[in-house]
């Protein structure tokens, strides 16, 4: 075997994905001495789905990634060409930034922030093994009998691990068209002793634009006034364009009924359970049979780029039945596919054998993030990558753990969600997820992250500054609201409907009626008009769901405390004097990491959280004694 | 930080039940009610609610710091009259930032302050099995017959509503029919109608009316009614030589050692081809099952009834008149044994009565009353102009979270799997 002499690493990240790269700037950034490996060099960045970033839940995790200074949203930005806040209608705390992007631009993107990382290495190869000693993790060796070493490795390695794409009966290794599976290295994963499971995804076929009728459709153009990714960005940075919307009629779903047999999915060549919310053309004829029709999204792939990423009928049928049901659809009659859709199955680890920093419980020293943990969405995979570059490098550089929680943003409702209860389907971000999500705005994310990522030290001083200038005003309009008070006779002047009990109320309070408007707030307080549109607008906001939130505050303070009593993983339930057996064989089967997991748990009793409580504690006290 | 409230003294007549409040608010809320002692001086009070007079009680004060909880905390002594609690209890759950304490709470809090070691809450052993126990049975009287059905009901209509309403919020721009209010608002308002009938039902004196059920069962023909009449002191139930002359549920309120308990009895335990009879054998297993201690009557020991006695039931021989040399026989009709039974259902319920019954019941009234605020709240978001998916949301998720003691948990999957049978979802 030939000898190299390489340098050691901090943390080395396998795999250049969202979560890979993610996971590599923000280790970078922590000031750890970073290897990003990937299979070539020009996959690091790839959108192997649909070509959009954000959405509902998503577009607040990639804010949140925005405020502990992460690349996902400031790449976004770079390839946005078209922006679309979801849910205006609705509530500020609802609407979720999401932009169509362009696929080169994105991926250039994501190079430059990577290449720009000084303490970043980037290395093209094929890792084949993960190296241990003495029960930790201690390098990776790659294909060509090099070995690199580290203190800690973050595993990327998304929908590679015993990929399988199939397009009708046909199928073929890969984890993505184009590339190869990472067989060795799930084979040598298996010694790690971690469970597995098979998920399953699906793509569209992807169509020529220069043959598509774009005159005969409905088209979809973006937001007058374009809400961006970053908050260090204020506006659109390249030319936008229009999407358009088709729709499947009674012979697209004729043609896709009658060739169901053909289906992998249906053909019953696939195991592996796909996501409900993601429907393939097939799931929705099948499941959903009395509509008559679906609707079809064409977003173009780039400005410099034909191709059209139908969504919304992503399918595992033949080739040549692809390519009948999508000619029967309005403005696609001559299209012609540059690529077929294809459906593939691939392995995921539990990831609850996980930490809440997403460090495999059973080896210390290796991290796993994305795909490859059960979630899907560029978005939820940067998220956890992020979070497990931070903590590989907290742990090489011997800082804390870093954690977050379900109080503090949807980073935290996620990992929770995976660690404590696992994924049955693919696990994806709804705002539904994040039970104080009043709080957990899109809009607030870095008044809620920005100081936690400068304490961390993953945060750099332009948008350090950046954020103590919009906290500095914030607090000067809340405080301004708040030092003006009015009779009900002074708000009725205005034209503010209140009653006339003679109770004066303050500006502030008067801000969150549902009904009031800018300009009489300005006629009340007219040193307000002087802030700038961004701070009125938050101030606005916090105002809006200022009597939610303070109600909400109580059931934070309780659940944060909880989240404080931390369950060590040696933990032995059984044998706890009072404690059911039931209850603690399900607690031993679960681990939860902390009391606010074990409560989650069914069955659970407050007396017998009571009873964990008291254990920890004098758990606690031993460990001190013994230490003096 | 909530206030909470609770019994602190065991459940059931008795000279003194001592109710504990602890937290921020202990204090205020007992100025609510009469006049503050000073700290740590015990002083009787009236205590007045609203212009009624609640009882007189020996009221203390404990400052935060110097407490069982280690918060700000009060003691109310009252008299230990059932009907006095629970006058007192409402009364206390109806003040704002008060809540009954969940079992295990104010030793919970206790412990977070620092204020009691392990060997102290090794004690709640104990408790986390009665409350396992009387969660069950809660459990199995809510979700047996009616109230099963109408709970259920509520369940269903709560994951539809929600999961509407979280459709359109986390799936706008697919296919989700645009307005889901009509719907939603129908389905609160069949569950607050509801929820209002179940709790005019549950109002007034039931509490006391309810009390502890020890059901009475055997073959047919054992004695059953006859040891209900003589344990009754009076002639509730026919009697006659006939066998499976009861055929509905027979019920007997009597005082045992303080504690209301209704005594029921059963239709004998066999199978009939008689239809009537059949139903009501069917009916006597439900109801002796649910109830909270159930006295077996048995011809002979080796007797195998279609019911089997669980942990704590009393199992013992019939017709000890007619019978020689058995110890653990008893007989309605010469009262043979009669005394000892009183004294062994005594024993067994009182050892229940500081988890069971009561509490329970009161809890599930203040969780549905909670519940009725918070969807009359979501209904008044629909109606308004600026009407707020998020808020209308936000009113559900806290109704069905105080609701939980009895649908049981909901969870967001739960709403999830509603979504996506529902709609298709998936752009």
């Amino acid at each position: 075997m030939r000898l190299f002499h390489v340098k050691h690493f901090d943390v080395i990240v396998i795999g250049g994905g969202h979560a890979g790269a993610e996971a590599a700037a923000a280790s970078a950034r922590m000031g750890a001495q970073t290897a990003l490996i990937s299979l070539r060099k020009n996959g690091i960045g790839v959108m192997s789905c649909n070509p959009a970033i954000g959405g509902l839940g998503k577009g607040h995790l990639v804010r949140e990634i925005d405020a502990l200074d992460g690349i996902m949203a400031v790449a976004a930005d770079r390839a946005a060409i078209q922006y679309r806040l979801l849910n205006r209608r609705k509530g500020p705390a609802v609407q979720g930034p999401r932009a169509q992007a362009d696929r080169k631009l994105y991926r250039a993107a994501i190079i430059d922030f990577l290449m720009a990382e000084e303490n970043l290495t980037i290395i093209e190869g094929e890792v084949t093994e993960v190296m241990q000693s003495r029960g930790r993790v201690t390098g990776v060796k790659l294909a060509e009998s090099i070995e690199l070493t580290s203190t800690a490795v973050v595993l990327t390695t998304g929908t590679f691990l015993n990929g399988i794409m199939h397009v009708g009966a046909e199928k073929q290794p890969g984890g993505r068209v184009g590339d190869r599976p990472s067989v060795r290295l799930a084979a040598q994963l298996d010694g790690f002793g971690l469970v597995r499971g098979r998920l399953k995804t699906g793509t569209p076929p992807r169509l020529d634009g220069d043959t598509i009728a774009w005159d005969q459709l409905e088209m979809q153009p973006g937001d007058d006034d374009p809400v961006v990714f970053s908050f260090m960005n204020k506006s659109p940075q390249v030319r936008q364009i229009a999407c358009a919307i088709t729709h499947t009629n009674e012979q697209t779903h004729d043609i896709v009924r009658s060739n169901l047999n053909l289906s992998a999915m249906y053909g019953g060549h696939i195991d592996g359970v796909g996501p409900r919310y993601c429907p393939s053309i097939e799931d929705k004829i099948v499941r959903f049979a009395e509509k008559a029709s679906h609707q079809v999204f064409l977003e173009p792939e780039g400005l410099d780029d034909s191709t059209v990423y139908p969504n919304g009928i992503s399918t595992s049928l033949p080739f040549n039945v692809q390519e009948a049901y999508v000619r029967s659809i309005k403005g696609l009659e001559n299209v012609r596919i540059t690529q077929p859709g294809y459906a593939i199955e691939y392995d995921y680890f539990d990831p609850r054998d996980l930490d809440l920093s997403l460090q495999v419980k059973s080896a210390p020293g290796l991290f796993l993030a994305g795909q490859i943990n059960g979630t899907t969405g560029y978005e939820e995979a940067a998220a956890q990558g992020l979070l497990a570059g931070l903590n590989a490098a907290a742990l090489a550089i011997s800082k804390d753990a870093i954690q977050f929680s379900r109080t503090d943003s949807y980073i935290g409702v996620m990992v929770d969600d995976l660690t404590s209860r696992g994924v049955t389907e693919p696990y994806r971000m709804f705002t539904s997820r994040a039970e104080y999500r009043l709080t957990l705005r899109a809009d607030n994310a870095d008044q809620r992250l920005t100081p936690k990522g400068i304490e961390l030290g993953c945060v750099r001083a332009a948008r350090e500054q950046r954020y103590a200038q919009k906290h500095e005003r914030l607090m000067a309009a809340a405080d301004l609201l708040e030092s003006k008070s009015f009779s009900p006779s002074e708000l009725t002047k205005v034209g503010v409907g209140v009653s006339l009990d003679g109770t004066r109320r303050t500006a502030k309070a008067i801000m969150a009626f549902p009904d009031v408007l800018e300009g009489q707030i300005d006629r009340l307080v007219p040193e307000f008009s002087a802030f700038s549109a961004e701070i009125r607008k938050q101030t606005a906001t916090d105002a809006l769901y200022l009597q939610y939130s303070q109600r909400q505050n109580a059931d934070i303070t309780m659940l944060r405390r909880e989240e404080a009593a931390e369950i060590p993983p040696n933990f032995a339930f059984t044998g706890l004097p009072g404690l059911s057996a039931e209850l603690a064989a399900k607690l031993s089967r679960l681990r939860p990491a902390n009391l606010a997991q074990a409560g989650r748990i069914e069955g659970m009793t407050p007396a017998a959280l009571t009873l964990i409580l008291a254990h920890l504690r004098k758990r606690r006290r031993e460990a001190l004694k013994s230490e003096v | 930080m909530d206030t909470i409230f609770a019994l602190a003294s065991a459940r059931g007549k008795a000279g003194v039940a001592v109710v504990r409040l602890s937290g921020p608010s202990a204090h205020a809320a007992v100025a609510e009610l009469c006049a503050l002692p000073s700290v740590r001086h015990a002083a009787l009070r009236q205590l007045i609610w609203q212009g009624e007079v609640l009882d007189e009680a020996l009221v203390l004060l404990f400052e935060a710091g110097a407490s069982f909880t280690g918060e700000c905390s009060a003691e109310l002594q009252l008299h230990g009259s059932l009907a006095v609690v629970a006058r007192v209890l409402r009364v206390l759950s109806g003040i704002s930032g008060l809540r009954l304490a969940e079992a295990g709470e104010f030793t919970r809090r206790a412990l977070e302050n620092g204020r009691l070691d392990l060997a102290q809450v090794e004690g709640l052993a104990d408790l986390i099995n009665a409350e396992t126990e009387a969660q069950r049975k809660q459990a199995m009287r809510v979700f047996s017959g009616a109230l099963g059905r109408r709970v259920e009901a509520w369940r269903l209509h709560l994951v539809r509503a929600a999961a509407l309403i979280e459709a359109t919020i986390d799936f706008a721009d697919e296919d989700v029919p645009f307005d889901v209010t009509p719907e939603v608002r129908d389905l609160i308002e069949k569950l607050l109608r509801q929820l209002r009938a179940e709790l005019a039902g549950s109002r007034a004196a039931e509490q006391i009316r309810h009390g502890f059920e020890v059901a009475i069962v055997g073959a047919p023909n054992a004695g059953k009614s006859t040891l209900l009449n003589a344990l009754a002191g009076r002639e509730a139930a026919i009697t006659s030589e006939i066998a499976g002359t009861t055929r509905d549920v027979i019920e007997v309120r009597m005082d045992i050692a303080g504690l209301a308990v209704t005594l029921l009895d059963t239709a004998g335990l066999r199978d009939s081809v008689d239809i009537v009879e059949k139903l009501g054998v069917e009916r006597a297993v439900d109801r002796a099952r649910s109830a909270d201690l159930r006295v077996f009557l048995m011809q002979n020991t080796a007797e195998a009834l279609m019911l089997q006695p669980e942990v704590g039931d009393i199992v013992i021989l019939g017709k000890a008149d007619i019978r020689t040399g058995s110890d653990n026989a008893v007989s309605g009709k010469t009262g043979v044994g009669i005394d000892w039974l009183i004294g062994e259902i005594a024993l067994r319920l009182s050892d229940r009565a500081a988890s069971a019954g009561l509490l329970i019941r009161e809890r599930q009234r203040i969780a549905m009353e909670a519940a009725v605020v918070y969807l009359e709240s979501a209904i008044g978001g629909m109606a308004s102009a600026v009407a707020l998916p998020e808020l209308i949301a936000l009113d559900l998720h806290r109704s069905m979270r105080v609701l939980e003691t009895m649908t049981g948990r909901i969870d967001i999957e739960n709403l999830l799997d509603e979504i996506f049978s529902s709609f298709c979802i998936g752009k």
